[in-house]
């Protein structure tokens, strides 16, 4: 019997397996990432499935960079509960092999895994929680942060807003931490660039779901921005329901200092229109943006563009695997520390946030962008929704590691 | 400028009309569990669910037919009613001997599955439903600035709920369901079709709470969690206003609405406890509610 080409074609990768099995020996256990996100509660949609395609999107683009590498990307749900955020982590890394979590919106959760991992010696890059506290009070060496906190939020929205005539500031803000932290800060750059707070009106969350009493407590204010301290389904339902009740009309600005993507969306531009708001991703920025969400949807067959969260997942995924390979992937799952030391020294690079780096406090400094909605004339296209206003450099944007009181960074 | 209590009149007199509008919503879900535990004796925690499947189903009707907010209110309610009916007519109906824990129990797994549904199939931030454009923009009062689309929500809501109480208490249909209610067994020696008078009683429960959940949606975005965010209201409404009876939640669901307004005025945070803090008060009073008959 003669050699066909289909037999010896199918020896080609028995060849490759053998190949890779001498080198090392025994079959590699995966590198695993775990992604921690929300799956089924009010921040689903903000980072939930589209973080978890981001980064199978970056381990896909790696493998073909880096085949030698096994990949495993797993996905849990916290529930926006820290209790529950600890116990998968934990049993995560007791367990389940996992050298890298990522994601972890709602700051509550965010922190406490932020402590397991620096406990158990893992990486833990952050991009879904807005808590500057990340890489300050509660910093560690083995946190990276990306993406955004409520400081970067803060300067880049509320000086912006007060520099194009927005003097008289009322706050719409939800009773709990990362609330009352947005409104702080937002206080302090606003009366910094010479803005006045008339007042705020602070409402129960999560159980509110009519902000009528709010609204009119605002439009009695006469203040001439009202800026929204709120996330996720809140800030749909307060901007919705303010247009509803007159506000934001000519003379008044609506502020939204954390408005992503998919909320503008769910808004509507009939709604959403003219809101300033800060990003440091929008998918339409540059022709690398561009390509990198076309190969997003492509390769998860979603229909949800990215945000600056979800797109930091991928951003973050990619730099962690990149330094990984510098290190060897045994060196690097012995000591979470000494990847996340390396991801510092290494200059991230990708198709998402661009060239930059990563502070010694564990802050990747990514530029803050101001856009502001389109109005629905302007809009080409259901996901064709910002304007760029200004750009706020990587440097400016995060917090001044004099004010952050970080362990890291000797005082 | 006038005060009351220290606080500007326009004020409180605002969120007064605020508090009214808050109520019709209540009243409105309120008065839908109350006919259906009233005729059933099944505690509906599904409730929630089908109301946030009327604004839903009002979405879809908009996006893939190209059928507006009107028809839609009518549309809509038929649409999950007819969904509730089989829902009775399968799961519902073998429960009725058993006690109400189970019924409780069944409604509030449907509940759970119907949501998690919606939020694989739509996510969970929510789609936009823009109010119609002949109910857009607004009346200034003086004292508040009054959007049209909330005015016909108070008073589509009131005839709402004035014509459900009329059919139920100065109808023939409406004597034939309490007289089921009562005996069943005599009322159907007389024959009446009991079993299909309940699977319509609570079809018209559940299309009460979808016909709610299409006026909530130009208000709220169209989301899976919309109704959850009612429902612990709503039953402390129907526990306060005497289970089961009509007149008692039309009555309290608008004045809880009120209460709850005033106190966004006077302690707002305690805004979303004042409700549960009445229903302490009243069920220490009067255990049966305030119009129930004695427990």
């Amino acid at each position: 019997m003669g050699i066909t080409r289909r037999a010896l074609l199918a020896t080609v990768p028995l060849l490759g397996a053998t190949g890779a099995r001498a080198a090392t020996e025994a079959p590699v256990d995966p590198v695993r990432i775990g992604v921690l996100t929300d799956l089924s509660g009010p921040y689903r949609d903000v980072t939930g499935p589209t973080s978890v395609a981001c980064v199978r999107q970056a381990a896909a683009e790696f493998t073909r960079m880096l085949p030698g590498i096994a990949i495993e990307v797993i996905a849990g749900d916290h529930q926006n509960k820290a209790d529950i955020g600890v116990a998968i982590v934990r049993e995560w890394f007791d367990r389940g092999g996992v050298d890298m979590v990522i994601d972890v919106p709602t700051s509550s959760v965010a922190l406490a895994v932020a402590a397991v991992a620096a406990e158990k010696n893992k990486v833990y890059v952050n991009s879904g929680a807005g808590t500057p506290d990340l890489t300050g009070s509660a910093c560690n060496a083995n946190t990276v942060k990306w993406t955004f906190d409520t400081y970067m939020l803060a300067k880049s929205t509320a000086t912006a807003v007060v520099r194009e005539g927005g003097q008289s500031w009322f706050f719409i803000t939800p009773d709990y931490v990362f609330g009352h932290q947005l409104q702080r800060d937002a206080t302090r750059f606003l009366t910094a660039s010479g803005g006045t707070v008339l007042g705020a009106a602070v409402y129960p969350f999560p159980e509110t779901t009519d902000f009528s009493s709010y609204l009119v407590q605002a439009r009695a204010s006469g203040a001439k921005v009202i800026a929204f301290c709120n996330a996720g389904n809140d800030t749909v339902n307060s901007i919705k329901q303010a247009r509803e009740f007159g506000l934001g009309g000519p003379g008044q600005m609506l502020a939204g200092l954390l408005a992503s993507l998919g909320v503008v969306h769910s808004l509507g531009l009939e709604a959403g229109r003219d809101l300033l708001l800060t990003e440091s991703f929008y998918w339409n920025l540059n022709q690398r943006t561009r390509a990198f969400t076309s190969r997003l949807l492509a390769g998860s067959g979603g229909t949800i563009y990215p945000n600056m969260a979800q797109a930091g997942c991928y951003a973050g995924a990619l730099h962690y695997l990149k330094a990984v390979a510098a290190l060897g992937v045994a060196q690097a799952r012995e000591d979470g520390a000494g990847v996340v030391a390396e991801m510092k020294r290494l200059p991230y690079d990708d198709d998402a946030f661009g060239q930059g780096l990563i502070r010694a406090d564990g802050r990747a400094l990514v530029p803050a962008y101001l856009f502001r909605v389109k109005s629905p004339p302007e809009s080409t296209g259901p996901w064709d929704l910002y304007r760029l206003i200004a750009t706020l450099p990587g440097e400016q944007a995060a917090p001044p590691l004099a004010e952050e009181h970080c362990k890291l960074i000797p005082a | 400028m006038m005060m009351i209590l220290g606080y500007p009149a326009p004020l409180l007199f605002g969120q007064l009309l605020l508090g009214l509008i808050n109520g019709a919503f209540y009243a409105m879900l309120s008065l839908g569990l109350a006919v259906i535990f009233g005729m059933l004796n099944i505690i509906n925690f599904a409730h929630g669910a089908l109301f946030m499947m009327g604004a839903f189903v009002a979405w879809m009707l908009l996006n893939y037919l190209g059928i507006g907010y009107f028809p839609a209110l009518i549309l809509a309610p038929l649409i999950v009613g007819a969904f509730g009916m089989v829902l009775e007519r399968t799961l519902i109906r073998p429960l009725y001997k058993l006690d109400h824990l189970y019924g409780l129990l069944l409604t509030f797994g449907v509940a759970l599955v119907i949501e998690g549904l919606f939020r694989n199939a739509y996510g969970s931030s929510g789609m936009p439903y823009q109010i119609p454009a002949v109910l857009g923009g607004g009346t200034n009062l003086g004292f508040m600035f009054l959007p049209n689309y909330r005015a016909w929500v108070v008073l589509v809501a009131i005839v709402m709920c004035l014509g459900t109480w009329l059919v139920i208490e100065k109808t023939r249909l409406g004597a034939l369901l309490r007289a089921a209610t009562e005996n069943p067994a005599m009322v159907q020696a007389f024959g009446v079709n009991v079993p299909r008078l309940i699977t319509l009683t609570y079809g018209g429960g559940v299309a009460l709470a979808a016909f709610a959940g299409v006026l909530a949606a130009p208000i709220y975005s169209v989301n899976p969690n919309m109704g959850t965010s009612f429902i612990n209201v709503v039953f402390a409404v129907v526990v306060i206003g005497g289970m089961g009876s009509i007149l008692g939640s039309i009555l309290t669901g608008f004045g809880l609405g009120v209460i709850e307004g005033l106190t966004k005025v006077f302690y707002p945070q305690a805004s979303s406890t004042v409700i549960f803090l009445v229903m302490v008060i009243v069920l220490l009073a009067r255990p049966g509610g305030l119009f129930g008959k004695a427990a």
